[in-house]
Formats: C-alpha cells, structure tokens, sequence
C-alpha cells in the first residue's frame, strides 16, 4: 500500500481514444481536449476514422480513433505517439499498437475482451498484449458491466446505457490527469440539453469513471499537465479546419460588405463547411446544396456575377469536375473561393485520409493558359485567416481563388482566440462607379493591377456581357484575333504574378541567419514541420523553415530565401509536387525531398531522423 | 395606363447578330426583345444567361446583363444569379444540346427546386454550333454527321422531361410565330417560377424542314393546336376540328359530325394542379395537332423565396448580427 499518491508532471501528453465508430469517441476526445484548453493548456487534436458509417462491430475495420495533445505551452500537432491509449476493443488495440510507447498506459474494457471480441479482431489466442509484444502498464475495467450497474434503475434502455460507456472511459482519463469534471458536466449538459435524462446518465457514468480510477487504482501514478498561463488573454472556442474555413469566408463577407454565397456538394471531407455555414442564417449565409459539384461551382459563379461574395467547397474529386468552371471565372475575371480540402486519391483514393496532392491541379489543372492565386492553411485555426484572405485576393483582384486545407487540418481542432475583425485588413472589391460611366468597357483594367472593374447586375448604366469566349482587350467584345489572344494571355498572367506586391513576404523561423539546413514546407504540415524544427533546435542544430501559404503567386522573396542557406529540403505528404514547383521558378537549386504518401500526418521524430541525415550528408 | 418607356430596341445590343441567315434563332430574338418591352423590364434588372450553343450566343445581342457561360451550366448559374438578387429579371437560353443532354442534370434540377427562371430552350433537334450532330431530341433513325447509317436511339420529349421534374410551367411556340411567341413569352415571365418554353426551331443548315409541318401559318392551321385559357380546343383551315377526351386518351373530332358541338369539347386549363391532361396535350403529334401556347401554368413556391425567407425567419430569432456576436454567443472560455 503505497500512501500518497504520486502526481508527475508532464509538459506534454498525448491521449488517443479507440473504439468502434459508434462508441463516442470523438466526444470523449473533444471534451477532453476542451476542458484542458479551458484550463489554460495547449490543444490540438485529430481524429482518425474509417470510411464506413458503421463498419461491422468489433471488427479492425470499424475502428475510429480520437487523438488529443495537450501542452502546457505551444503544441502544434496532435502528437506521433500517445502516452495514453483507449482501447475499447481488441480491435481498436490492435490498430492502435502502433501508436505505443514502451512508457504508455492502456485503458481497457475488460467485457469487451472476451474470446468472441478477440476473435473478431483477428486475435489468435487469449493474451491480445503478448500477442502484440506489448509489455505495457494496463489499466482495465468492467466497464459495460459497471455502466448497466450504475443505471439499472434509471429507466434507460440497455442500448441508451451501453453508449454511455464512452463518459467511463473519459472518467478514468480525468482521474489520471486530474482534471476536474466541472467543464465537462458543463459540455454533457449542454450537448443534451433536449434529452435531461440522458445527459444525467452520461454524468453520472463520467463520475463513476472518475471515482473508479480513484478508488481502484491508486497505486498508478497520476499526472498532471499545467498552464504556463502566456496565453494571450481573451475569449477561446474550439475551431476544427472547417469550422475556421467557414467563419473565415463569413468574416471576410462581413468586412466586404456582401452576402456570402456557398454553392457545394457534399463530399468528405468538406462536407461539414456546407454543413456549418448552413447554420448560420442570422448572418444572412445563403447556401445552395446542388445537384452536383458542377453546379455548386456554376451557381457560385452566378452568384459572383450578381454580387455576392461567392465560395464553393469541395475535395479532390470534385476540384476535378469543377475544373471547368472555375475557368470559366479565370476568363470572365468573377471573384470565388474554391475550398479544397485534400484527401487521398487519385480517383475517389481513400476519402477520410489526408494528403497534400492536389496542388498541381490546382495550380495547373485547366485547360488553355489559366493563371490563378492558390493559397494554403497551415493550421486548423489559420484555416480562418487563409479563408479571409483567400477571399479578400479574390474579391479585389477579380479572380478565383483556390484555397487548399487537407484533412488533416479540416478535422484537427485547435484552441482559437475568437479576433475581432477591426484587426483584419479592409476588403475593397472593385466597384464601378458613376464616374467612369461614359465610355466604360467591361474589361478596362486599372493599370497597375491589371484589375477589371465590377458591375454587378441591377447597377443602371453598366449592362454588359461577359463570358467564356475570348474577348477584346479594349472593347470587352468577342475576339478571335491572334495577337489580342497573345495579350489577354499575358495580362491574365501577369494580373496574378502581380498579386504577390500584396501578399506578406515568406518568414523564416529558427536559425534564420546561420541554419545550415532550410525546411520548405507549405499548408497543413506546419505543426510538424515546426516541431521537428524545435527538437532539432534543442539538440543544437542549426536549422529553419520557411512555411509557404501563398503557393500562387510566390512570396517576393522566395528566391532570396532559399538561396541563402546551404541545404534545403522540401517536405510534402505527395511524391514531390511543390518541390517541382520550386525547380521551375528558382532554377539550378538543389532540393534535397521527403515525401510521405500515406494518409496520416507526418511524424515528427521520422522527419527529425531524415532532416538530420541531410544535414550529416557531406 | 402608364405610358409606355421601353421599346424593343432597348433591349437590342450594339453586336452584330451572327447567325446563319434564316435561323429560327433571328425570330425568337426579335420575340424577345418585343416581349421584354411589353413586360417593360428595366433592362439594368434583366440578366440573360446561357450555356454554349448556337443559341447560346443570344444574349451578346441583348442590351441587358448577360452570361455567356459553358456548355450545359447555363441553369446552375442562372440559379446562382436569381438566388443571389431575387429582384433580377433572369431568362435562361438553352438548346436541345445545351439544356437536355450536357445540361440535363441541372435543367431538371432547376425545374425542381422551381427557381424562377425563364428558361427558353430552343428545340432545333441538331447539333449545330458542331456542324451537325444527332441531339437528344433527334427522331430515332436519324441520319446524321455522326449516325450515317441513322440512330439507333429515342428522343427526348421536352414536355415529358419538364413534367417529370415537377415543372410547373409549359408553354410551346414556333420560332417564326412571332405573335404566339410573344405571347408565350410573356406568359413565361409572369409565371412565378421556373417556366419552360420550348421553341420549334429550324435548322436551316443541318436540319431543315425538321418543323415543316408548322412552319407557316396555314400548316399550323392544319397541324396545330393553339390552346388558351378557358377556351374549348379548336382548331383547323375553319376552326372545323376539335379534341376531346376519350377514354384515359384524347381523340380529334369534327365538330357538327356526329351530334358534336363545341360544348363536348374540351376546355384549355393550365392552371390545374395535376398535370395528366398538359402531359397528353404536350405530346401529341401524328394523326393530332402539335400543341402551341401555354400548356401548363400553376402556381408552386419559388426556391429563392423559400432561401431568403428561411434567412429571415432565423434573423428574427436569433440576434447575433456579426461574426463576433455569433462566436460569442456560442461555447467560450475566457484567459484572464
């Protein structure tokens, strides 16, 4: 009997929740998260779920999982390997192995461990931890027999009481990070606010877990993950990519002065953009739920053409199908955001999982000459500001925009701090103007930007065609010619290079002044990058990253940047796209690649090891 | 009556019209350009937007806002354009190519979701703008560019389509009946939804002769059937012909044969919900008359009416009128 309780002290900890689909573990992760966030830590989070809705129970193909990292400083991924594993089911353990460390600690529901479940899981014998090398401590509990017990006389059906099992298992993580249930209640209570007696059940299952933990284990040392409490003061939500890509797009309407307009289709994982901004009525969000993603890209051009600031959201194989139309803005010079949020393919790949793929078809992807600004989130939260100023380049230069997220970042969550919008810039559209009546063309251009002017249907004195068809450079009308041909070509291009006198310059972080070793990165992969840049940092090495969100046009100083170190490296989650982007525009360089196809995040020490070896490389 | 302030020329652009001399395409122009003066719509709050086609082009030759947009999307935009400013006049141009074959999906979408759109769709059964294709609305067996030994497929009905897709309004013309296009025309636009007009048009290159039958005045006597509200089904040389129902179909009599008077004819309603008799009387042809004018026409509600006023059903309710006051009014916690 040991008579204190031991409590260590983490900076950091990575919580990984498993189970079938529908054991809740995306809830139990997302309160976790959020009741660390409220007390002052570092979030990031990221679940990892199958394609099926429902895959058959117990099974390896079933498993969804939830990963939390909290932090009591920065944490800027959901973490590689977890100091703490839910695991349901055998299945969901055994998927989940190898996110293990020697040091780990299991949570496990002993009921679901019987023979028939091991089975399912494909599990050979009895002993599923031997059968998996896994030397590690468990903690284990009857929890389905414990949750039937604790609500046997709450008038629950067996298959309401079962689905509590997922507030145990949370119960049992609160205890080992001694975090109070408070916030958590406070979470239950308000996701079943219609249903009382549902949301008592799941607080008192929490509490049993809790007390469980207590009462039982006491021999486990707990741990407990502080505030470094230099966290700028302010309101925080939680934001997942998409949540943030859809404020982004509300907040740049509202600073534009526009209604925003959302023409989609659903497709994973961008579908809960449709979903989010569909919510938000009060705001005066129209969204159109097309008939295809042909359409939703149509009538988001129609919208642009009438006046709205227009979006139209989608993943890989719908960017395919709107490729189309989204010339069809190039050409007619209409201002849309196109979201991307990049999953795996080619073809329908595999949807939940993510990658960073798309970025050729998004720069190049069209028929004919067909120039367009790409921008890319680097985080959950930064989805927003990339939304906004995807939005803001699209709306004052006339263009269509392709705003590339992944999954990774669409469904990662993070702490945001709720901005106020005085602090963005102002979004200018090109208005026409009584003024310039006499005489204007559709397509007169300001001559610095090359910009066209906006004449939105309903403005007397401004009717004028537009369309898909080639048009003269001074009269706006049909043209065949070939030497106005040659200039559109060239004005449409150079309308876009010159967007980069508007955009910030790329900033490098680490050494920027002496890093022997350059990381180049761009979009989702930041968190990664950045960590990766931190560890080898505190080893003593000297490196930096410059992190790319403007992929078209480049930052200014792209090619000061990467001439100015001795190595660089560019690091993708696709076989090299953004490095032969590179290759064309900064010729004769040498890039040293990593590349990782997989359908899961980087891995931090993976990139440390790889980064290292170049930087060993003679 | 207010004084009249638009003539059709407003609504004509400064372009030089570059159809093939004879098109049908000249006539419905010059219909709708008289149409739009008679509705007197302010040309700055009149849109026209297309697809790709032939008649496509039409609304370069329109002093309005026009969209030349791609080929088949014409309604997908158009329903972008009326939901994003309800107060915008929208006319939709389309062809058998443009509207039933590429554009089909959205053509039949449109007409569900009943966006008030007016959507003409310009029937020449041909492709033209590709010198000469067999179009979804070709006859089966027709012998074409790319069916030389004839096809081997059926055609489209427009009406079939339309009623299908729950459209609430049908109305038929021939591309050189200016009067009766007009008229239809017209009656499309005050119809508060998406109306269909499909036009009889000729080909005079690829196709011609595909609508002789109704191409002059006295062959639509003889082979067509102008239906008007209200009014018994009539037609004829000497108004001697008439239609009535027989059975679960319809059949041609001679009036004053047989004991028939024109009170055992049947009377014109387009305002009737259920569409079973619009749906035979839009699909006649052989031994009957084709049917010209408006066929169906009944009041459903509109889908952009339906998005703004779900908009401020929840402004009502809800407060929140900017993002801030929406993000604070939701799950926070502040970092003191």
């Amino acid at each position: 009997m040991i008579d204190e309780i031991t409590v260590k002290e983490k900076k950091r900890v990575v919580v990984r929740f498993s189970g079938d689909s529908g054991d809740g573990m995306q809830l139990a992760g997302t309160i976790f998260s959020n009741l660390s966030a409220v007390l002052g830590n570092d979030i990031a989070t990221f679940p990892d779920y199958p394609a099926e809705i429902r895959a058959p129970q117990g099974t390896i193909s079933g498993v969804s999982g939830y990963q939390v990292h909290i932090g009591s400083d920065k944490v800027f991924t959901s973490g590689d390997k977890c100091d703490v594993l839910v695991a349901m089911n055998p299945a969901a353990l055994k998927t989940n192995a190898k996110f293990l460390t020697p040091q780990s600690i299991i949570i496990i529901d002993t009921d679901t461990f019987t023979s028939k479940d091991l089975e399912k899981a494909l599990f050979t014998t009895n002993d599923p931890f031997s059968e998996l090398g896994l030397t590690n401590q468990v903690i284990d509990a009857p929890i389905t027999t414990m949750c039937k017990d604790s609500l046997k006389d709450s008038g629950l059906d067996n298959k309401t009481i079962v689905r509590c099992k997922n507030m145990f298992a949370l119960g049992m993580v609160c205890w080992l990070f001694n975090r109070p249930l408070d916030y958590a209640m406070h979470m239950l209570n308000d996701k079943f606010a219609k249903k009382p007696t549902i949301a008592e059940a799941n607080i008192k299952i929490l509490t049993d877990g809790y007390n469980y933990g207590h009462n039982t284990h006491l021999s486990v040392p707990t741990y407990r993950v502080e505030s470094k409490g230099n966290k700028e003061k302010g309101f925080y939500t939680d934001v997942n990519g998409n949540l943030a890509t859809a404020y982004g797009l509300v907040a740049a309407a509202e600073k534009a002065g526009l209604q925003l307009y959302l023409g989609s289709y659903p497709i994973t994982p961008a579908t809960d953009i449709l979903h989010y901004l569909s919510k938000f009525k009060e705001l005066g969000v129209i969204t159109v739920q097309c008939e295809d993603e042909i359409a939703g890209c149509c009538s988001a051009i129609g919208a642009a053409f009438a006046g709205c600031l227009a979006a139209t959201t989608t993943s890989g194989p719908g960017l395919c199908l709107k490729s189309e139309a989204i010339n069809l803005a190039v050409i007619s010079e209409l201002p849309l955001v196109v979201v991307d949020v990049q999953r795996s393919g080619p073809s329908t790949g595999m949807p939940t999982k993510s990658e960073q793929t798309d970025l050729l078809q998004a720069l190049y992807g069209r028929n004919g000459e067909s120039p367009l600004p790409v921008v890319a989130a680097m985080s959950p939260a930064d989805c927003f500001d990339a939304a906004y100023m995807a939005a803001k380049i699209a709306l004052e230069h006339m263009t269509p925009v392709i705003l590339l997220t992944d999954g990774y970042v669409a469904n990662g969550a993070s702490a945001w701090k709720i901005p106020s919008l005085d602090t963005y810039p102002p979004i200018q559209p090109p208005y026409v103007t009584p003024e310039i009546q006499a005489g204007w063309k559709p397509y007169q251009r300001d001559e610095e930007t090359l910009v066209r002017r906006w004449a939105i249907p309903g403005t007397e004195g401004f009717q004028h065609r537009i369309g898909g068809l080639e048009k003269d450079f001074a009269t706006g009308s049909i043209s065949t010619d070939s030497s106005n041909h040659q200039k559109m070509t060239e004005i449409r291009a150079n309308k876009i290079a010159r967007i980069a006198d508007s955009i910030p310059p790329l900033e490098v972080k680490g050494d920027k002044e002496d890093a022997e070793l350059l990381i180049v990165g761009w979009g989702g992969t930041y968190g990664h990058l950045y960590s990766a840049l931190e560890v080898m940092q505190q080893s003593g090495k000297k490196v930096a990253l410059a992190h790319f969100q403007y992929l078209n046009p480049l930052p200014k100083n792209t090619e000061e940047v990467l001439r100015k170190y001795p190595k660089v490296v560019v690091a993708e989650q696709n076989t090299g796209q953004f490095a032969s982007v590179l290759h064309d525009k900064v010729p004769e360089l040498h890039l040293y690649q990593f590349n990782r196809i997989k359908g899961q995040p980087f891995n931090v020490m993976r990139l440390v090891e790889s980064f290292t070896k170049i930087m060993e490389e003679k | 009556m207010s004084e009249l302030k638009y003539t059709p020329k407003d609504y004509k652009s400064d372009q030089y019209v570059r159809w093939c001399p004879g098109c049908g395409d000249h006539s419905l122009l010059n219909s709708l350009h008289k149409a739009m003066a008679e509705l007197q719509l302010l040309p700055h709050q009149t849109a026209v937007i297309s697809g790709i086609g032939c008649s496509s082009r039409l609304p370069y030759y329109m002093n309005t806002y026009g969209f030349h947009t791609i080929h088949g999307r014409g309604a997908a935009v158009a329903t972008g354009v009326k939901v994003a400013n309800p107060q915008l006049s929208v006319w939709q141009i389309s062809g058998d190519g443009d509207g039933l074959a590429i554009g089909g999906n959205h053509f039949i979408h449109a007409l569900r979701r009943n966006v008030d759109l007016n959507i003409i769709l310009l029937n020449n059964r041909i492709y033209g703008l590709t010198k000469g294709q067999y179009s979804p609305t070709s006859p089966r067996g027709i012998v074409t560019k790319s069916s030389p030994y004839g096809t081997v497929e059926d055609p489209f009905r427009p009406a079939e389509l339309v009623f299908g897709a729950r459209g609430h309004f049908f109305a038929r013309c021939v591309d050189v009946d200016g009067a009766a296009s007009v008229e239809v025309l017209t009656a499309a636009a005050r119809h508060q939804g998406a109306s269909v007009v499909e036009v009889l048009q000729n080909c005079v290159i690829f196709n011609d002769g595909s609508q002789s039958i109704v191409a002059t005045k006295a062959d639509r006597a003889k082979h067509a059937i102008y239906l008007r509200q209200g009014q018994p089904m009539i037609f004829g040389e000497s108004n001697e012909l008439g239609l009535m129902q027989e059975g679960f179909g319809l059949k041609v009599v001679k009036i004053g044969e047989n004991g028939i008077t024109e009170k055992d004819l049947l009377v014109h309603d387009a305002h009737t919900e259920d569409y079973t008799l619009h749906l035979k009387l839009a699909m006649m042809e052989g031994d009957f008359p084709i049917a010209l004018g408006v066929i169906r026409d009944v009041a459903a509600p509109t889908y952009e009416t339906g998005v703004h006023d779900q908009i401020a059903q929840v402004k009502a309710k809800k407060p929140a009128r900017t993002l801030e006051e929406l993000l604070m009014a939701g799950d926070k916690w502040e970092i003191k």
